[in-house]
């Protein structure tokens, strides 16, 4: 009998049975297929689109993200250049080939130098866009894809984030609503990374005191894009 | 290799004397994790109904874990995947180091993983010519310190910062050796500089699972540094090594459970990264790992299935009962002597390595009850604590449990580092029983690691009662 084998057989001898029936089975699996949602805390689900937002902006604030709202995409290349000049950064960045990033004017900021594509370990700065907000912690969720490495979400020293106001949800649930329809209901595979980011990297583990920037970004930025609805489909 | 007695007087120095310890230790009554995590606790109205959400997750997937896990390897296979089933320790080491040579691989990094240490995989790796370099910062600073963690989730919890200074100043030698590092931030950077080369430079990546979804087939894990995140990213293959209870049927049932791990343990309300990870690269990715291969380890726990300690299957290693625990808040984890401290140690440890060796540990404890009031999983972890007591003073260990003991025992036996550490334990608790009485100097320091190895049958008697009747240190 293989490991595997004896691990199962001893899983079932622990319990007290055998191999499942098939009814059983089935009604399992159909729990797999249709997952049900325990119980989500009232504080995301109560609000309408301004309060989420609203929601996830003091919530990444509070763990040291700092969110910047501009008006449309058009904004981008300033608001990048003058976060960077206000923090003195070299105005150079990479940008994730990313189609929802495409419609920024970049050429509009000559001095600020972008580079399209996956960041090297020099890079200081990456700019990448998001597949969601989560407003009940300030989450961001960004999906690996050739568009979107994952790598430039942990180099640099420093992240920003390009997302849509219509881009937020209140709950961890409701972005997994979001992802599984993204290919259309019963056709929808994982990519191989979800990252759910709260804030840049930090440790605690000298001390039990709070340092940022142990591997990951030391400064995460996330500009929202008040350009309404419709635009965006993650 | 015999153990020494100079290692029980440091040992016993190390819980009672030593200044540091007691200065690191005194965090968790003042600025550290049980004061935030009361904050974040007050602050989500649902807290307790979601404990009790988490507990019906879990034990629902373990009622039905065989079907749980035999869909979670289909799904991962499906994604491109691999699944190596592991009865034990040995076979989870030598999956694993199989797994690097057909990569050629010479190093390794790593995200915190304590299934990792369960298995003393660092000293396999090393052992076989594999450098195994540990990025999570107080994994990192421990390795360098060739100590065990002291905490499930903050290793090296049991130092100062002056000494992870003297730590970083034997360890970078090609750095200054007059630089300043006399804080926090700048210790963290240097760290940060150092480690970012070795992400760069590895060949295989391994992180541990905090769950595993039946549903996908993924692992996810949740850090604060992003450490797990390059160990997975740069490297030719993740493997993830992962106990078998790590399974919930869906992303939803994690999500519920999320909502009480980062809470419970740090008093975060969520952590930096959770990271849910599927399968190796697609094929047109531009970045991670070219293989995913879950290392799904038994080690014992399904002989716990079934019995008055399946409860402990539940646990979701987010350290609540430690930082809560006045045991634990007095002597440190090392004192404990393997892997998992606190009461939920207490629990495990000997239910993993045995009641013969680890019996004493379940007495290690006040039965004030507040480690189950914080378990976001409602564990009755003083319930077992005295199951495991009943089942010591009697002798009368359920079969399956005990023949593991055996079993582990005779794996502990090759490994002298984890085989001292556990002899070493119940003297440190009797040692500190006694200082705290002030009568450190007249303990019988002098009884040498024999005596220790040839521990008697245990007396049954509490931590509590003996520190209070004051004979702690006439036990032996
Ligand atoms: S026993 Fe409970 S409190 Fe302790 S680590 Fe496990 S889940 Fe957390």
């Amino acid at each position: 009998m293989s490991g595997r084998d004896q691990i199962l057989a001893g899983i079932r001898r622990s319990l007290n049975r055998g191999a499942l029936d098939e009814a059983t089975v089935a009604t399992l699996r159909g729990g797999l297929a249709a997952p049900r949602r325990n119980l989500i805390p009232a504080r995301a689900t109560i609000l309408d689109a301004e309060g989420r937002a609203a929601l996830f902006r003091s919530m990444a604030e509070e763990v040291a993200a700092t969110v910047e709202p501009i008006a449309t995409l058009d904004a981008v290349p300033a608001a990048v250049a003058d976060y960077l000049a206000r923090l003195n950064l070299p105005p150079t960045v990479v940008a994730a080939p990313d189609p929802q990033l495409a419609a920024i004017p970049w050429d509009k900021r000559p001095l600020l130098t972008v580079r399209q594509g996956r960041v090297e370990d020099a890079d200081p700065v990456a700019v990448t866009a998001c597949f969601a907000g989560i407003a009940e912690t300030g989450t961001l969720m960004l999906l690996s894809g050739p568009e979107s490495p994952t790598r430039n979400n942990f180099l640099p020293d420093t992240h920003i984030v390009v997302m849509r106001k219509s881009q937020i949800v209140g709950t961890y649930e409701e972005a997994w609503t979001k992802l599984r329809a993204r290919h259309g209901a019963g056709n929808w595979t994982m990519p191989r990374t979800v990252n759910f980011i709260t804030g840049p990297s930090r440790t605690a583990d000298i001390e039990q005191r709070v340092e940022l920037g142990a591997h990951g970004p030391r400064r995460l930025h996330i500009i929202l894009v008040e350009d309404g609805d419709g635009a965006s489909q993650g | 290799m015999l153990p020494q007695s100079h290692a029980f007087k440091s040992g016993a120095r190390i819980a009672l004397g030593n200044q540091p310890l007691q200065k690191a230790l005194g965090f968790m009554k003042t600025t550290g994790f049980p004061a935030k995590r009361l904050a974040a606790v007050q602050r989500l109205p649902e807290f307790e109904a979601l404990r009790e959400e988490g507990r019906t997750i879990k034990d629902r997937t373990l009622k039905h874990l065989d079907f749980y896990l035999e869909t979670f390897e289909a799904n991962v296979i499906a994604t491109g995947g691999h699944v190596h089933w592991c009865r034990t320790a040995a076979e989870a080491c030598e999956t694993i180091l199989k797994i690097c040579r057909a990569l050629d691989a010479k190093t390794v990094t790593k995200g915190k993983s304590m299934v990792a240490e369960e298995i003393a995989l660092n000293e396999y790796l090393e052992k076989h010519g594999i450098t195994p370099v540990e990025t999570d910062l107080g994994e990192y600073i421990i390795q360098l310190r060739h100590e065990p963690p002291s905490h499930i989730i903050a290793p090296a919890i049991h130092l100062v910062k002056e000494q992870v200074a003297e730590t970083f100043r034997a360890a970078h030698t090609d750095r200054d050796p007059d630089r300043p590092l006399n804080d926090g931030r700048i210790l963290c950077d240097e760290a940060r500089a150092e480690l970012r080369q070795k992400f760069l430079a590895a060949d295989v990546g391994i992180t541990g699972a905090n769950f595993l979804i039946a549903e996908t087939g993924s692992s996810i894990i949740v850090t604060n540094e992003g450490n797990g995140d390059l160990t997975q990213t740069l490297t030719k293959a993740h493997i993830v090594v992962a106990s078998l209870e790590k399974v919930v049927p869906t992303l939803e049932d994690a999500s519920t459970i999320l909502r009480l791990l980062a809470r419970s343990a740090t008093g975060q309300e969520f952590s930096t990264y959770t990271t849910v990870s599927t399968g190796p690269r697609r094929a047109e990715d531009t970045d991670g790992p070219g293989e995913y291969h879950v290392v799904l380890l038994d080690n014992g726990r399904t002989s716990m299935l079934g019995t008055e300690f399946q409860d402990m299957l539940r646990c979701i290693r987010c350290g609540a009962c430690m930082n809560h625990c006045p045991v634990y808040q007095s002597v440190g984890g090392h004192a404990y002597g393997w892997v998992y401290p606190g009461p939920m140690g207490s629990v495990l440890t000997p239910t993993l390595v045995g009641i013969q060796e680890a019996g004493h540990l379940p007495n290690a404890s006040t039965f004030c009850g507040k480690c189950e009031s914080v378990c976001p999983m409602k564990i009755p972890l003083p319930k077992m604590m005295r199951h495991w007591r009943e089942a010591e003073f009697a002798r009368d260990l359920s079969p399956a449990v005990a023949r593991r003991g055996l079993a582990v025992w005779a794996f502990l036996a090759k490994h002298p580092t984890l085989y001292r550490m556990l002899a070493s334990a119940a003297i440190r608790l009797l040692a500190l029983a006694g200082g705290r009485r002030g009568r450190f100097r007249t303990l019988p320091l002098a009884g040498g690691w024999t005596s220790v190895r040839d521990m008697p049958v245990p007396e049954g008697r509490t931590f509590h009662s003996l520190w209070a009747s004051g004979k702690g240190r006439g036990t032996r």
